[in-house]
């Protein structure tokens, strides 16, 4: 049993979501940075489909029995009460009684916390992750009382994982509205920096920069996104949509990230520059 | 008929009309192309994923006419008050009466053409051309859950509250998704839709 003594900051349990509800209106959700996800995972010797605490920091969870647990994601200082000293991207055992509290992230934004065993919550239509935007899956909150699932006995390969560093240069391909824009607006977007918005989340990530010009004013019938679209309103400041995004949506996609680089957005901080460069089909 | 590229594991097939979509999203659910994803139709696209599918065989799917029709599903009778504070901005702009427009929206069969935006919202299509408005041109930031509302060749019901600019008509009871049940969507792309005025 674990339990969650503070939800801190944008936290919510996640696994690799719910692929396949889009004719229920229902989007996939799931890690919004899917590779820290199923590192935390992997390092405690889980499925990667295990779930997992998505967090951007002041979380802090209390382990009633002895637990073996992983943080990934974000880098930053991990206390710990009634047990051993522990950071980001190793693998811990912790004490019954031990308490963990995740500050602040200094690098990144949003932590994954694994617990070998998974966390035992129960799925709503076939995942544990909570869509932000459809309300829609088990809800995280301060008081949980989580069970752990049974031991996977698996070895633990590694008791610490080196990641590289979060880039900031994001690498798209062609979205199907492209000819909406300018050659002006092709230009900026993939020559200037971006600056990701204080107002982003778990939907989508904004950024803000020179305007992308549409070459004319036209209304769009909401069509199918993807993860990793970049919309762009009225106002020609993009959204890249991230794992809560919409099923459809209703502004012009101009590219599309990466899968690989879907990520690395997710995890870039408010005020980070990002710079895209065009990878053709 | 257009096929526009949408990032590395997609494509967006646009068409001239609704019945097109659907024809084509038939077409898709009944093939077992490899490496076809999920689909998602709109009012005048189809997103498709895939991974690593024949991209030939993929474009043959997307022409629309190689579609099988689409069984008829089961009738969903929706118990609906007329009462929405759009009633007489939308009698005056079709210039119908309220009384009109209440028929006009209760006496006819509508059919499910697919399901987006948010759980349970399904696009009811078969909307009489009398009753077919622009969206409103500013959209109200929330709509109260079980709303039923009009737009363009649209009707449909609010499954949460949301924000939206569909023009108001009435209210059901209804929950339209509930994960509790087996079917969490209450009406089903596919399926035909009957208002009945309380």
């Amino acid at each position: 049993m674990i339990e969650i003594v503070n939800q801190g900051i944008g936290s919510t349990y996640q696994d690799l979501g719910r692929p396949g509800c889009t004719h229920l209106g229902v989007g996939r959700s799931g890690a919004a940075d899917r590779p820290s996800h199923r590192l935390a995972n992997r390092l405690v010797g889980n499925a990667e489909t295990a779930a997992t605490i998505e967090t951007c920091g002041g979380l802090a969870i209390r382990v009633h029995d002895p637990a073996v647990v992983a943080v990934t994601g974000a880098q930053g200082v991990i206390d710990v009460r009634n047990g051993p000293p522990m950071g980001v991207n190793g693998v811990h055992q912790l004490p019954a009684g031990a308490e963990i509290t995740l500050r602040a992230p200094a690098e990144g934004m949003r932590y994954y916390v694994g617990v070998r065993g998974g966390l035992d919550i129960e799925p709503v239509l076939g995942s544990r992750s909570f869509d932000t935007l459809a309300g829609l899956g088990p809800r995280l909150g301060t008081g949980d009382q989580v069970r752990v699932g049974p031991d996977p006995r698996t070895p633990l390969a590694t008791d610490f994982a080196v990641r590289s560093p979060f880039r900031t240069l994001i690498h798209l391909s062609d979205g199907p509205r492209r000819d909406w824009f300018t050659a002006a607006a092709w230009e900026v977007l993939t020559t200037q920096a971006f600056v990701v918005s204080a107002s982003g989340n778990r939907v989508g990530a904004r950024l803000s920069g020179q305007v992308l010009e549409r070459v004319a004013p036209r209304e769009l019938l909401s069509e199918g996104m993807v993860e990793g679209a970049i919309e762009v309103p009225p106002d020609g400041q993009p959204i890249v949509m991230l794992a809560d995004h919409p099923v459809t949506g209703g502004y012009p996609v101009i590219a599309v990230i990466e899968p690989d680089d879907i990520a690395h957005v997710a995890q870039a901080r408010p005020g980070t520059s990002l710079r895209f460069r065009y990878t053709s089909g | 008929m257009r096929v526009l590229p949408f990032g590395r594991g997609a494509v967006l097939a646009e068409y001239d009309t609704i019945d097109e979509v659907m024809a084509v999203d038939s077409a898709l659910r009944a093939s077992n192309l490899d490496g076809l994803g999920e689909c998602v139709p709109a009012a005048r696209t189809v997103l498709v994923r895939y991974s690593g599918v024949d991209r030939r065989a993929l474009d043959e799917l997307l022409v629309p006419g190689a579609a099988v029709p689409r069984a008829e599903g089961p009738i969903v009778e929706i118990p609906v008050t007329y009462d929405g504070v759009d009633l007489e901005e939308v009698a005056a702009a079709t210039g119908l009466s309220t009384e009109e427009v209440i028929e006009t929206h209760a006496g006819t069969v509508y059919s499910a053409a697919f399901l987006g935006f948010t759980p349970g919202w399904a696009y009811l299509v078969g909307l009489p051309a009398a009753l077919r408005l622009p969206r409103r041109s500013t959209p109200r930031t929330a709509i109260t859950a079980g709303s039923v509302a009009i737009a363009n060749e649209f009707t449909g019901v609010y499954p949460t509250v949301s924000p939206g600019g569909w023009h108001l008509l009435g209210h059901t009871d209804e929950a339209m998704f509930d994960v509790t049940r087996d079917k969490p969507a209450l009406i089903m792309a596919g399926d035909r839709v009957r208002f009945v005025r309380t």
